[in-house]
């Protein structure tokens, strides 16, 4: 059993657990309801430049798939079987009026399945706007940032057009100091979970950056406050567990409860590749000066490392992971993957063999957002963790 | 149920017309100029055929070897089962896409090439990163084997359906201060946009020519196969020879051929013999299988069915709407080359493309040919065949095979969904003639 958490800590998960379960958003509904005008814009994983959405006035809508709770029933009249779980829980999500609500929708370039459902978005929902959000693969300022910085100008007059509103220089700047704090908070929680991995288990970790994709960013960087108070004091149990990063769950998640298995398999998560929009950028972004162009430079230069993107130079290849292990104080890796993810599947044996390289010892399993039996899951974890601490001991 | 086993006798020589020859002996020629690459002092670069910049790689005297072109050799010669397996051993999971698989395969086994000599380490990787996310990978992966450099040429996606300045600047910058000052340092050879220009002149003619003879379809009877003879129209163009003499030879020498079937009022030239009465015209979206290429072609010319448009054929670039490689405005005409590839448009624009093929080729349906391996085709086509379905009130079919993966190859169940796809378009012929 997972430790029972203290009861601030308890009120705080139980409300992001809430908003995890609820798959007709009524709180993103709510929300929208109660100001004439308000909208969302609904964005797919793994990232977007939300501060411009925020500073337009609209509230960010993370669409992460349909989860294990979804029943999936016009969407795989879309997918062959051999493509990956999240487009067609997406589009039972649009299908079925659950994310109705939703003003414009948001598609990173991630790989092919995400790029060819903005596609299908406009064909499927034309009253909806949707637009395409094309990152550079150059990472040079005047090459890929100019780029890029006509993108996010792009998207901040398709935005305008959705709230009939321009979008001011001095509100994204405001913008972007609120996510910079989200990102320190998201950092510290992060960190405190690296320190004390028993008082901050992943299972509440992941609701908590869930919720951040649910809430206005200004609600979140209180969750995420109080969450922190409400752990500094507290004492949960310390486990002889193993300290692993998990690697390769940045778009379709897994269900919850394989971050639960993963843990009650004898393993602490301290570093993991879930949701990374919320700490894409590794530092703050720059508040003066040109907004626009200070997105873009951070997108270039500060921004995570992960298998969408690509690594220009080889000697860097899949060394963020090795860094995260020796950071994070970790044992080992446990690549999770979601099957048919080509970007995350390929990368595997590359990042794979880097560890091997740097001694990391590493198990590897795939995953569908709805996968129901976790038992192997468990035992394949468990014994990666026994198998860490024996390799320790000697 | 029919069941497909080999054939336990020789296999029947195989009918060519005499284009195809020339193909064969001009692949040949490739194949042994890229063996023999390292003993002349030849560098070499790899690249992918969608985005293929072969005009600029010889401008730098590269000889250009294409692996998903050495992936469709393995699976035509039914080797790239044994690679796939391969890869899978080392690690490549069985999701992932099998071109990916073959070559990588085929390097664990030596590299040898169709012409049976090992195939020559890539000097460059041109990762020219356009239609396809998985390019990506492949190249990250065949640089931790080789080594060597690797260039990163980024085409935006026509998301919107169009091609915006910023997108065709942001190229052409690429190609000014990152591709091209590398293929020089790699090559030792200087840039002369001169000799481009040279290059996409001989392009833009040949293109003209394979232009004429994909529309020769528009033709009652069709005398070309737009898919599986299309394929072999295509090689030259989307492989190592567009900008070259040869091409220009082969595309004329094609056009003539196909004028001639025309005038003979001939259908197309099957590996059985020129093929039998024209009985159903059909769009096809999606690659070919290749492991078992010549009797899936046979389920369509046994039943008289010719394909008179693919969208395969423009995978390597789209050229019937107009586009050819422009020696005025090199640099931004490659831009513009790459950004019109097949897939690197959004899929709107593929419906309306194949909704146009359907009207202008006066087809009776749409197949989708949907390939296990490839998102980038596959994400999105069922939802492709309602629209066509819809707006052309025809007749559409799913089947489901891969590109080189023999396993995902189930002859007996594509030839009954082809049957009844074709008694399918019968009745709507039949209910349209009583409606009348
Ligand atoms: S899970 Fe992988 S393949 Fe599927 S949409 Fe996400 S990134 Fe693409
Ligand atoms: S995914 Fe498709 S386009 Fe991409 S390399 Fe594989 S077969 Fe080619």
């Amino acid at each position: 059993m997972l430790d029972v958490p203290q009861t601030a800590t308890a009120g705080i998960i139980r409300r992001c657990e809430d908003l995890f379960a609820d798959l007709n958003f009524e709180t993103v509904r709510a929300w929208k309801a109660e100001q004439p005008g308000r909208k969302v814009i609904g964005y797919m994983p793994y990232y977007v430049p939300r501060e411009i959405i925020h500073a337009a006035g609209a509230l960010p809508l993370g669409i992460l798939g349909g989860g294990d709770q979804l029943e999936v029933i016009h969407g795989d009249a879309y997918y062959q079987s051999y493509i990956c779980r999240i487009p067609r829980s997406t589009i039972e999500l649009g299908v079925s009026g659950r994310i109705d609500f939703v003003d414009g929708m948001l598609f990173p370039s991630i790989c092919d399945v995400i790029r060819n459902l903005s596609g299908m978005w406009k064909l499927m929902f034309p009253n909806v706007g949707s637009r395409y959000v094309d990152l550079p693969q150059n990472f040079e300022d005047d090459v890929g940032g100019v780029f890029y910085r006509g993108e996010l100008n792009e998207i901040r007059e398709w935005l305008s057009g959705i709230t009939g509103k321009p979008i001011a220089d001095d509100a994204i700047r405001a913008s972007i100091a609120l996510f910079n704090e989200n990102r320190r908070l998201v950092r510290e929680v992060y960190a405190r979970r690296t320190q004390e991995p028993w008082n901050v288990p992943s299972s509440e970790l992941y609701l908590l950056m869930r919720a951040g994709l649910i809430l206005p960013v200004e609600d979140h960087n209180l969750l995420l406050r109080d969450y922190l108070i409400s752990v500094r004091d507290q004492q949960r149990p310390v486990k002889d567990y193993s300290r692993v990063v998990v690697s390769g769950a940045f778009c379709e998640q897994p269900p919850l409860n394989l971050v639960k298995s993963i843990e009650l398999s004898g393993c602490y998560i301290v570093d993991d590749d879930f949701m990374l929009i919320n700490r894409w950028e590794k530092s703050d972004i720059a508040i003066d000066g040109d907004p626009l162009t200070n997105l873009a430079r951070a997108f270039l230069h500060d921004s995570n490392s992960t298998s969408p993107k690509y690594e220009p130079d080889l000697a860097k290849k899949g060394l963020y992971l090795v860094e995260s292990v020796r950071k994070n104080r970790a044992e080992g890796v446990i690549f999770a993957m979601a099957s048919f993810c080509d970007p995350a599947l390929l990368d595997r044996p590359m990042l794979q063999d880097i560890l091997k390289q740097h001694g990391v010892p590493q198990i590897a399993f795939k995953y569908a957002e709805n996968s129901g039996q976790m038992q192997p899951i468990r035992e394949q974890a468990g014994t990666f963790s026994d198998s860490i601490k024996l390799w320790s001991g000697a | 149920m029919t069941v497909f086993t080999r054939p336990k006798t020789k296999t029947p020589d195989i009918i060519k017309d005499a284009s195809m020859s020339k193909q064969k002996e001009m692949m040949n020629r490739h194949y042994e100029r890229l063996s023999d690459a390292p003993e002349r002092g030849e560098k070499v670069a790899a690249t992918f055929v969608p985005g293929n910049l072969n005009e600029l790689l010889m401008c730098f005297d590269f000889a250009n070897n294409l692996p998903e072109v050495n992936a469709i050799q393995s699976g035509l010669r039914k080797q790239s089962g044994g690679y796939v397996m391969e890869a899978e051993k080392s690690g490549h999971s069985e999701d992932v896409c099998t071109y990916v698989k073959s070559d990588i395969g085929m390097m664990a086994k030596g590299n040898i090439g169709p012409n049976g000599r090992k195939l020559p380490d890539p000097d460059v990787l041109l990762l020219s990163y356009t239609g396809c996310f998985t390019f990506m990978k492949w190249f990250e992966l065949l640089r931790q084997q080789y080594k060597c450099e690797t260039i990163m040429f980024h085409t935006p996606y026509m998301a919107d359906g169009k091609m915006t300045k910023d997108m065709i600047q942001y190229m052409v910058k690429q190609l000014k201060q990152d591709v091209i000052p590398k293929l020089e340092k790699v090559s030792g050879v200087k840039f002369d946009i001169d000799r481009l220009r040279e290059y996409m002149r001989k392009s833009a003619q040949a293109e003209d020519d394979l232009v004429w003879v994909l529309q020769s379809a528009k033709t009652k009877p069709s005398p070309i196969d737009a898919y599986f003879g299309g394929i072999y129209y295509i090689g030259p163009i989307f492989g190592a020879f567009r900008g070259t003499d040869d091409a220009i030879d082969y595309y004329r020498f094609l056009r003539q051929e196909v004028e001639e079937r025309i005038a003979q009022g001939k259908g197309p030239v099957t590996p059985d013999g020129d093929m039998g009465k024209e009985r159903y015209r059909l769009v096809v979206e999606g690659p070919p299988n290749y492991t078992h290429f010549r009797q899936f072609w046979k389920m369509f010319y046994d039943e008289g069915a010719v394909v008179v448009a693919s969208s395969y054929t423009k995978v390597g670039g789209t050229y019937d709407f107009g586009f050819r490689h422009d020696p005025e405005n090199p640099l931004e005409s490659l831009a513009e080359y790459c950004l019109n590839v097949y897939t690197n448009r959004n899929l709107p624009m593929r419906v309306d493309m194949l909704e146009n093929y359907m009207d202008e080729y006066q087809a009776d349906g749409l197949l989708i040919n949907s390939i296990k391996s490839c998102n980038s085709f596959s994400a999105g086509q069922l939802l492709i065949m309602r629209e066509v379905e819809k707006r052309t009130g025809k007749p559409a079919a799913f089947i489901e095979t891969d590109l080189v993966d023999p396993r995902y190859f189930s002859g007996a169940n594509i030839k009954n969904r082809l049957e009844s796809y074709f008694q399918m378009i019968e009745q709507k012929r039949a209910g349209v003639r009583s409606a009348a």
